[in-house]
């Protein structure tokens, strides 16, 4: 196979033309890069090709990091273990889908059920998630996975959400979501900005962000900052704003359903 | 609120009882209690589950556990079930949870199957002195083989079987530890695959257990990571189950030990709520994509199989599952067991799996993409002659789940969801779970797989074949009995006589 590459100055770290790869050729080939021991892969051209960064699972743990230029496909750092992936643009439905560990920033918008079933490391997305985002997230002891919006979210937004921390800065407008945290029994999420009654599921509990909560959305925040820095956001104006919390009112919603 | 139920059995002891109290440490439900005053054993029949282990753990062997005789005015429309579930219910507003398959008397169509034999003008064959093949190969066939000059075929990947049965996706949470490992020490000594269910695998158990364990991923995706789904000999996708299709499933936080959080990877004690669709499948191109994303995570080296209960339009469905890139197709009849669900959905839903096999094979085949995928089948198989019928309706391979629980010592008293199985098998309480020995129960396991096969390769050289392979789809080998026209139809086979 003739790829059409060329090194850098830094041996590695290499740049690649994804203009005529399909989505396998392109996920074999940095498989490939990644057993000969590339750290950093420059992509370009990606239009579309699926479940990039999905086929790097290494026992040994191996990590890259993979930039895309362009908009990749559905599945983004499926399953991803422990990469970085970085997407100057827009990125599809299904964002992290039962991700393990790693980072996704997307600068740009992300589709439906972005960090679908996630359970560690982190995605940051400027711009808005279409629907279902953070849909059963989970976290285990140590294991807390985040995901951080600049905009907002769409319907169903936390749902049956088991764990981890999502947090939605609302920059570009107001939380217009319903049927927020259906069926959520853990984590917790951060809306910046007012949230009414009737925009989340029943099993979610509406407070007030405490001091914890605070150290929690510091710590996070400032990671969107450093990552999107042509936004020039100011720490602790974003801080210095409402923000609503809502958790799961218990973690057992279903506990008397049965007879 | 006092319950209205009568008791459902009676306990009765002979007069030898000599007060060893060992029921009362075998029940798990509180049923013996030892009346000291009296020095007498007392039996509360309120609850007992008829799961017979005080029976067989009497030292005297003299307690009998029988249906209780005690009835409700008979009424062909208001059966005991009936009135009983409804007095349940308005006492507790709940929804009725059961285990185990379906008890209903729906037609079990092995029962009217009968198997050929040869006479005369097609020897039969004695597997005790030929060979016979077992050896199965399940995942997608190529439609022609191109040999490159070093002699390698370009072949997907495959699961070898030594012989056609397979232990079904049975989680650990579900069951118990000890049980789980049973199933898996067995199916590695058997030459065949036990399935994680969607509980996740432990660890410790990996190293040991990859490449006999097939791993589930469902629509909860407890416990998967990329180490995960690589440590296995396939992938299971499970969209359904015969015993509640269309439904997902709670495992109620009482059974979300610390052991079982960590395998699943959710907080202890918390619900584990695996949601009835799976969210990122909507349609056949969205299965497509799950089915590639587990390729591409395990880098092409494993089958993948789709799991889907057996419901109205199955063939349809079959094809899509094709279509989207399974290797494999199991399907769940409706007679599955589950460890919990609905009453109402474990025998109103779905469809029997004879039915569903044959229909699968036969649009599979009539569309020219039968060799793209294996089918195994499951829910409702009970012994080596219904393996044999399965794969001659068109079946590659059998899931047994209830079978290879009863070889354990599981005696279907379908208390599986309350978590207190007297047997140590569905139950997460250290106490009860050690009761199940681990060695002695993977040995039952073996011996069952080993009965069985025996019994498959007499009744394959009794119709003068000596491979498995020549059984699939070889419908003329049975007759049905005491079939309707349109059941014979769907059977695609001829009545007996014939």
């Amino acid at each position: 196979m003739e790829i059409s590459c060329s090194r850098t100055s830094n041996e590695s770290a290499i740049e690649i033309d994804a203009s005529h790869m399909d989505t396998r050729e392109l996920n074999g080939l940095l498989r490939e890069l990644m057993l000969a021991g590339y750290e950093r892969v420059v992509l370009r051209n990606v239009c579309g090709q699926r479940y990039i960064g999905t086929r790097l699972y290494s026992p040994e743990r191996r990590v890259m990091n993979i930039e895309i230029h362009g908009t990749p496909g559905n599945d983004l750092g499926a399953f991803l273990f422990g990469h970085r992936i970085i997407v100057h643009g827009n990125a599809q439905d299904g964002v992290g889908n039962t991700m393990e560990s790693g980072e996704i920033v997307i600068a740009g918008r992300a589709g439906d059920v972005t960090g679908m079933s996630m359970r560690g490391g982190r995605i940051f997305v400027k711009g808005d998630v279409g629907y279902r985002a953070a849909l059963h997230m989970k976290e285990h002891g140590q294991k807390r996975p985040v995901i951080v919006v600049g905009g907002t979210a769409q319907d169903f937004l936390g749902e049956y959400m088991a764990g981890g921390i999502v947090i939605l800065l609302g920059l570009y407008g107001a939380h217009n979501a319903s049927f927020i945290g259906s069926g959520m029994h853990g984590g917790a999420m951060y809306l910046r900005g007012p949230v009414r009654e009737e925009q989340v599921g029943s099993h979610v509990h509406i407070s007030r962000a405490d001091e914890t909560d605070m150290e929690i959305l510091r710590d996070h925040i400032s990671g969107f900052i450093e990552r999107f820095p042509d936004l020039a956001l100011d720490l602790e104006h974003i801080l210095d704003s409402e923000w609503t919390k809502l958790s799961p009112r218990s973690s057992r919603p279903y506990g008397k359903l049965y007879a | 609120m006092r319950s209205l139920v009568l008791p459902e059995f009676t306990i009765s002891r002979s007069g030898e009882c000599d007060r060893c109290r060992a029921c009362e440490y075998q029940c798990p439900f509180g049923v013996h209690i030892y009346d000291a005053s009296n020095d007498k054993m007392l039996s509360d029949n309120r609850r007992c589950a008829g799961c017979q282990r005080c029976a067989v753990f009497c030292p005297k062997g003299v307690i009998e556990i029988h249906p209780s005789s005690s009835f409700y005015r008979p009424n062909a429309s208001w059966s005991r079930e009936r009135i009983e579930d409804i007095k349940r219910q308005a006492e507790t507003g709940g929804v009725l949870l059961t285990g185990c398959g379906s008890d209903k008397p729906f037609r079990i169509y092995w029962d009217h199957m009968l198997i050929n034999a040869s006479q005369v003008t097609n020897p039969s064959i004695d597997p005790l002195r030929e060979p016979m093949e077992l050896r199965t190969f399940l995942g997608s066939k190529p439609e022609r083989i191109l040999l490159r000059e070093d002699m390698d075929a370009d072949a997907d990947p495959v699961l070898t079987l030594e012989t056609p049965i397979l232990f079904s996706a049975m989680s650990y949470g579900a069951i118990s530890y000890n049980a789980f490992q049973a199933l898996a020490i067995a199916a590695s000594r058997s030459g065949t695959f036990f399935n994680t269910g969607e509980g996740g695998m432990p660890p410790e158990m990996r190293p040991l257990f990859k490449k006999h364990a097939i791993v589930q991923v469902a629509s909860g995706r407890f416990g998967i990571d990329a180490e995960y789904l690589n440590c296995a000999a396939a992938v299971e996708i499970k969209i359904g189950q015969g015993a509640k299709p269309g439904i997902g499933g709670h495992l109620p936080g009482e059974k979300v030990s610390k052991h079982v959080a960590a395998t699943r990877m959710i907080p202890e004690g918390t619900d584990a709520i695996s949601p009835a669709p799976h969210h990122d499948i909507y349609s056949i191109e969205d299965l497509e994509m799950l089915v590639s994303a587990i390729k591409e995570v395990t880098n092409y080296e494993k089958p993948v199989i789709v799991k889907v209960a057996a419901v109205h339009n199955i063939s349809a469905i079959a094809s899509g599952i094709v279509r989207a890139g399974a290797d494999i197709l199991a399907i769940d009849g409706m007679r599955g067991g589950t460890g919990a669900a609905p009453k109402v959905i474990r025998d109103n839903v779905g469809i029997p799996i004879e039915l569903a096999i044959s229909a699968v094979d036969r649009r599979l085949r009539d569309e020219g993409i039968r060799e793209r995928c294996s089918i195994i089948a499951g829910g409702g198989i009970r012994c080596s002659a219904d393996v044999v019928k399965a794969i001659a309706l068109g079946a590659d391979a059998v899931y047994i789940g209830t079978a290879a629980l009863i070889a354990m010592g599981c005696t279907l008293c379908q208390r599986c969801y309350t978590g207190r199985c007297s047997w140590g098998i569905c139950t997460q309480d250290p106490g009860l779970m050690r009761r199940l020995n681990v060695e002695e129960a993977s040995q039952r396991l073996v011996n069952l797989l080993s009965a069985w096969s025996h019994e498959i390769k007499e009744m394959l050289g009794g119709m003068g074949i000596n491979a498995i392979e020549s059984l699939r789809g070889n419908r003329d080998q049975l007759r049905g009995i005491g079939l309707h026209e349109w059941e014979l139809d769907l059977l695609g086979i001829r009545g007996a006589g014939e």
